[in-house]
Order: C-alpha cells, then sequence, then structure tokens
C-alpha cells in the first residue's frame, strides 16, 4: 500500500500534522489549557489535518493545477503585489465571504449556501479553537459575575455574565446550529424540488454532506435545550450523537464534499491570473480574426497539454490551441463539408 | 443518478445537413440541468462566404480533454461514457476546458463562475429519453437512435467516432454521419 501513496503528499501531510501537534501543544500552553473532554474531537481534527494537507497536495501536483499554482506565486511577486492584492482582496469579500458566484447560480441556493456557510465558519472559528486549547474560559478570580476569556494563555476579554453579550458568545455554536439549519433547508427543498438537481444528484455527493450538517446542527442544539429544558437528563445521549456527526465530518473532511471548501480558495488566484491575462496580449483566433482569451493562457494550456500527452501541433506551424472555440467548431465543420465534396455529394 | 440509461442508442451528428434554424437550441434551453441556458452550438461557418451552417455539441470523448487539463478535476465521465458539466462546487471558472476542448464545446457561464456544457440531456437519457436537440432538428442533423435505425436511414453514410487533429486522434461515444465507407475524419493534417 506504501508504494501507492503519494510520497511528496505523504512528507507534506506528515510536516504539517507534526506542525499541528505542536501549535496544540504550545498554544494549549503544554495541554494545560487542553479540555480532556474534547480529546475525540482532537484526535479528528488532526487526521483531518493529515488527510487534506495528503489530498491537497496530491492534487497539486497535476498538471493544470501546478501550473495555476506557480503562476499565482509568480505573479504575486512580479512586482505588482498591490495590483494583484487588490484584485485578490476584492473578490475575497465578493466572491469568496459574499458568495455572489452562488448567488448568481440561483436564489434558494445561493441563499442557502449563505447561510451554511457561515454557520459553519463561525462554527468552526469557535470549535478549532477550543478542541485545540487556544481559548479557554473562566471565571475572573474574586467574584462569581465576570468572566473572562483566554487566548494561548493570554487574557483578551473579559464580560459580565448575564448580559447580552455573554448571551452572544456563550450560545455562538447555537448562532450557527441555526444559521446551518435554515441553509440546509433551503437547499434541501431545491434538492427535492428542482428537476436538474434531481437528475444528477447522488447520496454520497449531494444529499449526505446536507444531512450530515443537519445532525451536527441539531444534536449541537439538542445538548443546549437538554440543559436549559430537561435539567440535563440526555445530556449523554445528545453529547455522544453530537461528537459521532461531527468527528464524521471532520474524518471524512478530505475524502468527500467538504473538500471543496479546501479547494474553493483556488478561485482567488485565478481572479490573478485572469487579470495578468487581461493587462496583457490577447490571443486572436485566426478564423474569428477576434480576441478570446489571453496569450498568457494559450500558451500555459500548450504546455500542459504536451505535459499530459495531447498533441495539437498543426504542420504550418502553430496549434489548434491557437483557436477560438468558435473558430475550431468552424474548422471541424469545413473539414466535414470538404468530405463530403470529395466523396461527390453533400448529403448522404 | 438514475440508471435507465439506454446504451442501445447513439447521438449521430452530420453538421453538413444543419441549416441553422436554432429548434435544437430553443430545446437545449428546456433542459433542466443546464439551468434554462442553451449548450449546444448553432454557429455560421464563415458569415462572409457562405450561408452554411453548422451545429456541435458535446462529443463525449472517451479521454476527454477538457477533463485532463480541469485544474480543479471538475469534469467527470459516467460508467455511460457521458462527460458531465462541471460539478458546481469544484468548477473555479479558469476556462482551460472551454480553450482546450478540441470541438469547441464548454462555455463558461461569466456571472456563475462556472462551465456548463452538453451533457446529452442527462435529465432525459438518465431515464430512457431522447436529447432533447435530437427530438427536434427537422433536417436530420440530429439523430438519437440506434446504430441500425441510423443505417436505415443514411444508407451513403457511415457514422465515425474517430477525429484526427494533425497528430493526436481523438475517440468520441458520439458520431459523425460521414461518406459511406469512411472511417474518420481529418480535421487538419
Ligand atoms: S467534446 Fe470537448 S467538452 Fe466534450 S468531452 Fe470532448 S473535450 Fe470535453
Ligand atoms: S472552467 Fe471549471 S470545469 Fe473548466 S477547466 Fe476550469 S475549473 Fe475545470
Amino acid at each position: 500500500m506504501i508504494s501507492t501513496l503519494n510520497r511528496l503528499a505523504l512528507t507534506l501531510a506528515t510536516l504539517a500534522t507534526l506542525g499541528l501537534v505542536a501549535a496544540i501543544y504550545l498554544g494549549s500552553r503544554n495541554l494545560g489549557n487542553f479540555d480532556p473532554a474534547l480529546v475525540a474531537y482532537l484526535f479528528a481534527c488532526i487526521f483531518a489535518c493529515f488527510g487534506v494537507v495528503y489530498r491537497y497536495s496530491v492534487w497539486l501536483q497535476r498538471p493544470p493545477t501546478w501550473r495555476y499554482f506557480a503562476r499565482g506565486w509568480q505573479l504575486f511577486f512580479s512586482g505588482r503585489a498591490i495590483v494583484y492584492g487588490w484584485e485578490f482582496v476584492k473578490n475575497f469579500f465578493v466572491n469568496f465571504l459574499g458568495q455572489r458566484f452562488i448567488q448568481k447560480r440561483g436564489r434558494d441556493l445561493g441563499r442557502g449556501h449563505l447561510l451554511m456557510a457561515w454557520g459553519c465558519i463561525l462554527a468552526f472559528g469557535v470549535t478549532f479553537p477550543l478542541v485545540f486549547g487556544w481559548i479557554h474560559f473562566g471565571l475572573k478570580p474574586g467574584g462569581i459575575d465576570t468572566y473572562e476569556i483566554y487566548t494561548f494563555g493570554f487574557k483578551t476579554m473579559e464580560f459580565p455574565l448575564h448580559t447580552w453579550i455573554a448571551t452572544l458568545i456563550f450560545n455562538a455554536l447555537n448562532w450557527s446550529a441555526f444559521l446551518v439549519i435554515a441553509g440546509v433547508m433551503l437547499l434541501i427543498r431545491r434538492r427535492l424540488t428542482h428537476a436538474g438537481q434531481i437528475a444528477v444528484q447522488t447520496f454520497e455527493g449531494d444529499w449526505l454532506p446536507l444531512l450530515l450538517l443537519l445532525a451536527i446542527s441539531l444534536t449541537g442544539l439538542g445538548i443546549s435545550l437538554d440543559y436549559k429544558f430537561m435539567d440535563g437528563k440526555a445530556h449523554q445521549f445528545m453529547a455522544i450523537t453530537h461528537a459521532i456527526t461531527v468527528i464524521l465530518f471532520l474524518v471524512w473532511m478530505p475524502f468527500g464534499k467538504f473538500f471543496h471548501i479546501i479547494q474553493r480558495p483556488a478561485q482567488l488566484g485565478i481572479a490573478i491570473y485572469r487579470k495578468a491575462g487581461e493587462e496583457g496580449p490577447q490571443a486572436v483566433c485566426p478564423h474569428t480574426g477576434q480576441a478570446f482569451t489571453s496569450q498568457l493562457q494559450v500558451g500555459d494550456l500548450k504546455d500542459v497539454t504536451t505535459q499530459l500527452g495531447f498533441d495539437f501541433r498543426r504542420s504550418d506551424g502553430g496549434s489548434h490551441l491557437d483557436y477560438s472555440p468558435q473558430g475550431k467548431r468552424a474548422l471541424l465543420a469545413t473539414a466535414h463539408l470538404k468530405a463530403r465534396q470529395k466523396a461527390g455529394s453533400y448529403f448522404g | 443518478m438514475s440508471t435507465s440509461f439506454r446504451t442501445d442508442q447513439e447521438f449521430f451528428l452530420d453538421p453538413q445537413r444543419c441549416i441553422g434554424c436554432h429548434a435544437c437550441e430553443m430545446a437545449c434551453a428546456e433542459c433542466e440541468t443546464n439551468g434554462q441556458l442553451p449548450m449546444i452550438h448553432v454557429d455560421y461557418v464563415d458569415r462572409f462566404l457562405s450561408p452554411q451552417t453548422s451545429v456541435q455539441i458535446c462529443m463525449h470523448c472517451e479521454d476527454p480533454v477538457c477533463a485532463r487539463v480541469c485544474p480543479a478535476v471538475a469534469i467527470e465521465k459516467d460508467e455511460f461514457g457521458i462527460v458531465h458539466s462541471a460539478n458546481t462546487a469544484r468548477c473555479i471558472a479558469c476556462s482551460n476546458c472551454v480553450n482546450a476542448c478540441p470541438f469547441g464545446v464548454p462555455r463558461k457561464i461569466e456571472p456563475m463562475d462556472l462551465m456548463m456544457k452538453c451533457n446529452m440531456c442527462y435529465d432525459r437519457t438518465s431515464a430512457g429519453k431522447k436529447p432533447m436537440c435530437a427530438t427536434v432538428c427537422p433536417s436530420g442533423a440530429l439523430f438519437y437512435g440506434t446504430r441500425e435505425e441510423m443505417a436505415r436511414r443514411r444508407p451513403n453514410s457511415s457514422p465515425v467516432n474517430t477525429f484526427k487533429f494533425g497528430r493526436e486522434t481523438v475517440k468520441t461515444k458520439v458520431n459523425i454521419m460521414m461518406p459511406k465507407g469512411e472511417t474518420e475524419l481529418v480535421v487538419y493534417e
């Protein structure tokens, strides 16, 4: 089995995992602030880290992916960091946080995904630092009405109990659960009613992620509801089912649909690449006489297709890739017409 | 995904028969998987020289260039040989597929930051029906059915699914109707 593993990816994943373990150890002040009740979550996080870095590294080694990755950094350090940096920041807010491109794909999809994504971001922001022992809470010594938050062992904030800010902070995971549940509901409705989605959806790729997020949110809310209205009678059941669902999420992260969360920032690199392409010379199609993309992209595609074992060179010294999509379609139609003409009949 | 795909049926394309009526384009826009956007291409081949029009659907290549150049692994071929539209969660809208497909098929839908293309009406073909375009084409440029049916309709033509682009040979699931006896279409030497 070892021989089928990707060595480079294995090395990177191991290094990243060791790095995370070291950061957990140091960040939690030699595990002094680590909460032992969360140990199962911790192991799932460490596994997820290994899996995610492994898959990401394998992914980066594909010729087209590597080309974009290398180009992105090359452009970033090309002395135009301000222009590209601005493009990056703009896209980060509009498309990554605001998800405008998903809004354009459909109203329910856009709203549902935004709610779900923000719920998840909030939940990640709270859960990971808690599990790693990077933040912890404590009662301020000398009283019973002020709470303190410690980050990496340093006091960062204090707030009085029984105030709106305390409610806001203590219920952070509940708020995220509400957001996720609302989002998941919108997306489930879409999956049940949209004929196009029904035709191409799969259980593993489309339903399982939604059901898992719903289960995580409901069991998470259950812990609070049980505590508030049932005096904690069902605590064990709630805590265990919640842990199981969250651990499933983390362990599945490198393999399943949720890996797209890790892949998506690549879109920011594409924004920079596009900007650089627009500023540079354009590729003009020999058939239509119109610019259709950047010469940067055509050049890169020629290299990448060659690396992949394709040969689209033409005997006239050009390449099929010099033609725009419309030009390529015209070449085929013209060749078809010629073949029919040669056979002596236009139709047959 | 559904499994009533009819493996005895194939797509036969005869661009020479296209009369440019755009009926297929209207029908294509009915496909629910495209979000009501037509994916088929109907073009004037050379507007200034002749009124010749041509029609192009995805050829569903055996080794799809689009999928191989996709940095996001967003394009997948299924067990029936259908090369699907980009996986919406993965596509990062780089346009590699748009500019590398030797048949000029995929489209990038700008505001959605998403590639979309013909998936041979998967909502219909996976339920045993014919693709929309093939059901409305009045001239026989687009036909979906069995090889035998096609042989009866076009006794003087042969279906060909091997394309030569210089030194590159591309094999496809979709056939193009060529003069009888031909085994390949040479797009350029
Ligand atoms: S015709 Fe183009 S889009 Fe269709 S499978 Fe082949 S390479 Fe991909
Ligand atoms: S546009 Fe999308 S599907 Fe096409 S190559 Fe880029 S990432 Fe892949």
